[in-house]
């Protein structure tokens, strides 16, 4: 039953939880700048299209860097209008999620062998490496240490966000200008800089969430299959309670929800598959509503610089 | 030139283009722009139109199939009040969540929207589903539930006059009754209405909520009704998130909103004829739409940046 049930489910929770862990760190920290960046979802589509290109052009590795630089290219799009222009955040984002779903759609209709590789082959993918000895530990083993590299990547990056954040210079500005503006600027910080520098980390991140969707877990690019994990992902940064360290935690229980599917299909329950396809959302309603007043977001959270 | 040639016929070409086409396309774009609008005046950022119609859609389907022996001047009010009902209803969930679990709504709606989208997946292959279980959609409605058209030959139906009458109602409520300032004056600053106005701005900004999803629900009965006679998956091409560009480009002005859905339905139309006769993806026509709306946004800075820099050389 463990092993044939439980294991699976959990490697798959980790598995799935890996995207949307990228969006939601890379999230968090734009919004402890105090920017919400709403365009998050079409940011992840674009990375998506992106890791596709590249893969195509160059391989798995040339893939992710496109996803980068694919969320790149949108967070510059929002940082320009949300810090530059100083226009609404929320409406900003809403019209660059479209932007995202529109021209990623369109390229990929227009221009399908852009993301083909020929004869119908699936793109390059990375699949899960095993990492010798720990992925022999009993139980812990498959589940945490035979996944793709980019679910490793998160294990070191979560720690060290939480340093950065804490510990360094840079982290403090970057808490102060989401806390108190206008105390950071009293204090010399720069932070119309400060949050032109967490959008394009927050989009570099988002990117590689559609990379990882993309190269490590589909491996093929679809319209719109990004399927509002923008969305989920700022939920479970409000989940997390601002920190790196349960927003890394509540990505973890979304990705519990999504294999969720997987679970009950290997038990053989007979219920309608649309059932699982709403659970990620519906548990995003019920956590959100149980956690009434206990969040604390950042004070200046969708406000505009004042200078 | 062959693609932009293509988009026009499709959009305004010909009086079929107009009155088929474009128009009723328009319908729907009217009548959710009227719900963002609306919602967006009271500063509820409503962005769940989408999952509202689909609930209005199921609504107004229900009362369609279940109720087929109405007389038709019974059996369409009957679908309108359900579309409301539902959307209303799918509005409420995200209205409750905000005022009594501080869940903001930007994240609840389009979580409902993606809720709706699964409802309605369901639906097709379960209760709804036409007798057969080939398919996943229902049977065509009896002849009773189609919403009359408006001119004979042409497939523009009475949901457009219903769009019409509700931005004559709503301009007028906005901008000429206590009621209507009440709604303005909490999207303005909630907190300052509550205390210099003693508005309760909780309560009314629930109730803004509310009527904008029966208004984005009324838009899904009217797409069954009048245009589909049918439900099934496919039903929006995501009318609900074009709403949000046709109610600002609007700037939230009901009377304007009339021309932006216009405007809207016909880019609508010309991509769906682009698509067909030229290739091009009738996707393109997001891009457009999330650029109009970039831009509007640069211009409003632009302008309010102007306005600033008038008052100081006015001042000194």
């Amino acid at each position: 039953m463990i092993e044939l049930v439980i294991v699976p489910f959990i490697e798959a929770a980790v598995r799935t939880a890996t995207p949307l862990a990228f969006a939601a760190l890379g999230e968090l920290v734009a919004e402890r700048s105090g920017v919400i960046n709403l365009g998050l979802e079409g940011t992840i589509i674009a990375g998506c299209l992106g890791a596709a290109i590249a893969a195509v052009a160059g391989g798995a590795g040339v893939g992710y860097l496109g996803a980068a630089l694919a969320g790149m290219v949108m967070a510059a799009v929002f940082g320009f209008f949300v810090v530059t222009l100083k226009s609404d955040q929320i409406i900003t984002g809403t019209a660059l999620t479209l932007l995202g779903l529109g021209v990623t759609g369109t390229l990929h209709r227009m221009l399908p062998a852009l993301t083909e590789t020929g004869a119908g082959a699936a793109l390059p993918t990375t699949g899960p490496v095993a990492i010798p000895g720990l992925s022999q530990l009993p139980l812990v083993g498959p589940v945490l240490f035979e996944q793709p590299l980019a679910t490793y990547a998160l294990y070191l990056f979560v720690p060290a966000l939480v340093w950065w954040m804490t510990r360094t210079h840079a982290g403090l500005a970057l808490r102060a200008t989401g806390e108190s503006a206008e105390a950071a600027q009293a204090a010399g910080i720069a932070t119309s800089r400060v949050r032109w520098s967490a959008i394009l980390f927050s989009g570099a991140m988002g990117g590689l969430c559609g990379g990882t969707l993309v190269l490590a877990q589909v491996g093929a690019f679809s319209e719109g299959m990004s399927a509002g994990r923008g969305f989920i992902a700022i939920a479970i940064v409000v989940l997390g309670r601002w920190s790196p360290m349960g927003t890394a935690g509540a990505a973890l229980v979304f990705g519990g929800a999504f294999a969720l599917q997987y679970l009950f299909q290997s038990l053989g329950l007979d219920l309608p598959y649309q059932l699982f396809l709403a659970l990620p959302y519906v548990l995003t309603l019920v956590l959100l509503a149980a956690l009434r007043g206990r969040a604390h977001a950042p004070a200046q959270l969708g406000t505009q610089l004042e200078t | 030139m062959e693609v932009l040639s293509a988009f026009w016929d499709g959009a305004f070409g010909s009086a079929f283009a107009i009155w088929s086409a474009t128009l009723v396309r328009a319908t729907p774009l009217l009548l959710l722009g009227l719900a963002v609008a609306l919602a967006f005046r009271a500063g509820v950022l409503n962005i769940g139109a989408e999952g509202q119609l689909l609930l209005g859609a199921i609504g107004a389907s229900t009362v369609a199939l279940t109720m087929n022996a109405l007389p038709a001047v019974l059996m369409i009010p009957a679908m309108m009040l359900a579309g409301m009902l539902g959307g209303a209803v799918w509005a409420g969930i995200a209205a409750v969540l905000k005022r009594h679990f501080a869940v903001l709504e930007v994240i609840s709606t389009i979580m409902l929207n993606f809720i709706a989208l699964a409802l309605l997946g369901w639906m097709v292959r379960g209760p709804l589903q036409e007798p057969t279980g080939a398919y996943p959609m229902s049977s065509t409605f009896v002849d009773a539930a189609h919403w009359p058209f408006l001119i004979p030959g042409q497939r523009l139906h009475v949901g457009f006059l219903l769009g019409l009458m509700a931005a004559a109602i709503l301009w007028f409520v906005l901008a000429r009754t206590a009621v209507g300032f009440r709604v303005r004056a909490i999207g303005m600053g909630a907190r300052a209405a509550a205390s210099a106005g003693g508005i309760d701005a909780d309560a009314l900004s629930a109730r803004v909520f509310v009527m904008s999803g029966a208004l984005a629900g009324l838009a899904g009965a009217a797409e069954v009704g009048g245009v589909t006679w049918a439900l099934y998956e496919g039903l929006s091409p995501g009318y609900g998130y074009t709403a949000i560009a046709v109610a600002l480009l609007a700037r939230l002005d009901p009377r304007w909103v009339v021309v932006t859905a216009v405007l809207f339905g016909a880019l609508e139309a010309g991509g769906a004829a682009m698509q067909r006769e030229a290739g091009v993806p009738a996707l393109a026509v997001q891009i457009v739409t999330a650029s109009l709306l970039l831009g509007v946004l640069a211009l409003a800075r632009w302008q309010q940046v102007r306005a600033s820099r008038v008052s100081t050389e006015s001042t000194t």
